[in-house]
């Protein structure tokens, strides 16, 4: 007779009844995030140890071979050149700029919250319908900025046809594109800020400036950390504009890499040396995200 | 330091220029004096306390600080400093940088704000944590930082708006008694705004009590308690309240009547008491037990609803009219929900309050409830 009174053992299926739950809650954004984005850009890091077919399929392996030919190519070094002059004109400008006026729209005044509106508009605007609205404003002949030019008695400029002039007028646009979105941010972690600070620190007499230097910026520091993070991701990736306002060009001076990705791509039909390049754009993008977060988190105040 | 006075003329505060939320105050807090704003939320006590301040301002009136009326000049030309609800703490900066904020901004020099800072932080016992951040500190700490940001500037004045009601009740209690140490050691105007009448009562030299808007009266705390002006202010100092009813006198009898049980008999010097309606009010602690020495007319007995032992004193309810009224007796009673009391009341013991005007009319007389002078002590 075998009468063992066994230890109740749970069985695995029973214990892993929390696991199993939790796996059904995530499955959706599981499947959307595995076709949309873990899928592609695997995709991508096989596809750029490639050369492909017109179809896009990999024919050759030709392990990093992508990878050394962009890296001696003028063209991609020059994309370089120009992504990070992009990133350098918009991003800072652009978040000193919502700065600026979050501050500015943060004041308790009537009315105020028609400007917070104005200021906070260009974020419900389409890259590609503030592009067409910015071709017409660059216009040589009819766009308005050569016209306030020509009453001012000042030379004419080819906005988007001067490649000296080109990466800045798409800077312009860009900056205001974003402005919207920045502003919006800003303000909300300004008005997270608790008034009393001020009201205490303006009893000890402190002046606007120092109030700013010493209580509005650090407390918004976590805030700005955000947008500095988020313009930075964007500026690497910009390419609405860039095809609407310039198709890359004057003389390439305003290929961004995203742009020149897409030609690859697109219209010469390299999905190898695309994929290289979107891979390389990604180590840029984390690179420089790792470098913000490791120099920049040391200067954030968290609550 | 030169102290200086406080004074309020006419003062009213409107921020629809329609109705006032604040009317009529005028009061002169005298220096060195620790004056307290108490009144229900709403009452408009923090409102008037900023616009002492600076931080709001002042719709009409005269804000005079010492003899110059500053009713437009901005808060730190006022020369006082302000203790927050909730402390306003920089929660970036440390301890030590937060008292130093006001000394920094008035660029006194780094060997002066050292040796200030290290004074107030020993005082308020906060040395240790000078290099710590707000967050790492217990409630009580971040106030006694907020204090010590407060004190550090040497303000000859200075303003807490209700700073203790974050607190838990046995380091309320342990601070109402500091700060009013602080306050009397450093002999500073203090200005005190709070909710809670036995803060009030604790700490204050004078205090004001405030209702939707209005000054309901000004004074020691021990006279308000003893001759409160009107039945609100019978009701909101003292805990439990003073118990209110509404009496109808009757010439004939010479009485005034509670309720079927009980009336009270008015001697004929105070005949004039006796009018068609008028609120009469007594303290819990003055309703006595009836004893066997008693006369049955003065008896009145109660069922009991709700009994309370605290320890040393015994709290009773019981309903007249509809109303619940308390009895406060020193000692543990052995009493039921339910118990038959009989209870006397003596006609000293009584404050009527006119039904229309709401003023006092009557204020309590007993002997043995009065503040005995220091003779008593051998």
């Amino acid at each position: 007779m075998m009468v063992v009174s066994k230890p109740k053992k749970i069985s695995y299926w029973k214990r892993s009844s929390n696991a199993r739950i939790a796996l059904l809650y995530l499955l959706p954004s599981i499947i959307l995030f595995s076709v949309f984005v873990f899928y592609p850009m695997f995709r991508t890091i096989y596809l750029s140890f490639f050369l492909t077919d017109q179809a896009g399929e990999a024919a050759i392996f030709v392990g990093l071979e992508n990878y050394t030919y962009l890296l001696e190519s003028d063209a991609f070094l020059n994309s370089i050149k120009a992504t990070f002059l992009f990133v350098l004109y918009t991003v800072p400008t652009g978040i000193i700029i919502a700065l600026i006026l979050a501050l500015l729209a943060n004041e308790k005044l009537r009315g105020i919250g028609i400007f917070r509106t104005i200021y906070a508009s260009t974020m419900g605007i389409s890259v590609a319908a503030s592009s067409v609205v910015w071709l017409f404003l660059f216009h040589p002949s009819v766009g308005m900025f050569n016209k306030l030019l020509n009453i001012f008695n000042l030379p004419q400029i080819e906005w988007l046809l001067d490649p000296t002039w080109a990466l800045f007028s798409v800077s312009l646009s860009t900056i205001w594109l974003n402005t919207g979105f920045s502003f919006l941010i800003i303000l909300g972690g300004l008005q997270n800020i608790d008034e009393h600070l001020y009201e205490s620190a303006r009893i000890d007499g402190a002046s606007y400036w120092y109030r700013l230097k010493r209580i509005t910026i650090p407390m918004l520091s976590p805030t700005l950390f955000f947008i500095i993070t988020i313009s930075l991701i964007n500026a690497f990736q910009t390419f609405g504009q860039i095809d609407i306002l310039t198709k890359g060009g004057p003389s390439q001076s305003t290929n961004l890499i995203v742009y020149s990705i897409y030609k690859e791509a697109f219209i010469n039909y390299q999905f190898g040396t695309a994929s290289a390049q979107a891979v390389f754009l990604f180590i840029c993008i984390l690179i420089v995200t790792i470098l913000q977060f490791k120099l920049g988190e040391k200067k954030v105040h968290y609550q | 330091m030169s102290l200086k006075r406080v004074e309020l003329i006419d003062i009213s505060k409107s921020y629809d220029k329609q109705s006032n939320v604040i009317s009529n105050i005028n009061v002169t807090i005298e220096p060195g004096e620790f004056f307290v704003l108490v009144g229900p939320s709403g009452c408009g006590k923090s409102t008037m306390l900023r616009m002492i301040a600076g931080l709001e301002d002042i719709t009409g009136g005269t804000l005079k600080i010492g003899d110059t009326e500053v009713n437009d000049l901005p808060p730190s030309k006022r020369d006082l400093s302000m203790v927050f609800q909730n402390y306003a703490l920089y929660p970036h900066l440390t301890v030590e940088e937060n008292i130093q904020f006001g000394l920094h901004v008035k660029k006194i020099d780094k060997k002066e704000r050292a040796k200030r800072t290290s004074e107030v932080a020993a005082m308020l016992g906060l040395t240790e944590y000078l290099k710590r951040k707000p967050r790492e500190l217990s409630g009580g700490q971040r106030q006694r930082v907020a204090l010590a940001r407060a004190i550090v500037n040497e303000a000859p004045i200075c303003l807490m708006d209700e700073p203790l009601s974050n607190l838990d009740a046995k380091l309320r209690a342990h601070m109402r008694s500091e700060i009013r140490q602080i306050q009397r050691r450093l002999g500073i105007t203090m200005i005190y705004v709070t909710h809670d009448q036995i803060e009030a009562m604790t700490m204050g030299d004078r205090i004001m009590i405030l209702h939707e808007g209005s000054i309901q009266q000004i004074g020691k705390p021990i006279d308000i308690y003893n001759n409160p002006a009107n039945p609100f202010v019978a009701t909101f100092i003292g805990s439990p309240p003073m118990n209110l009813a509404s009496g109808v006198g009757d010439n004939l009898t010479s009485t005034i009547r509670l309720n079927d049980s009980i009336l009270i008999p008015v001697p004929t010097v105070d005949a004039h008491f006796l009018t068609e309606r008028v609120i009469v009010g007594i303290r819990p602690e003055h309703i006595k037990a009836a004893t066997k020495e008693t006369e049955e007319k003065d008896k009145f007995v109660v069922e009991v609803s709700n009994v309370e032992i605290l320890g040393n004193e015994t709290i009773f309810t019981f309903l007249l009219n509809e109303e619940s009224w308390q009895v406060k007796w020193s000692g543990q009673w052995q009493i039921e929900i339910g118990d038959k009391i009989p209870l006397m009341m003596n006609y000293e013991s009584f404050c009527f309050f006119n039904s229309e005007t709401k003023e006092i009319m009557k204020t309590p007389s007993d002997v043995e409830n009065h503040v005995f002078g220091k003779e008593v002590f051998v």
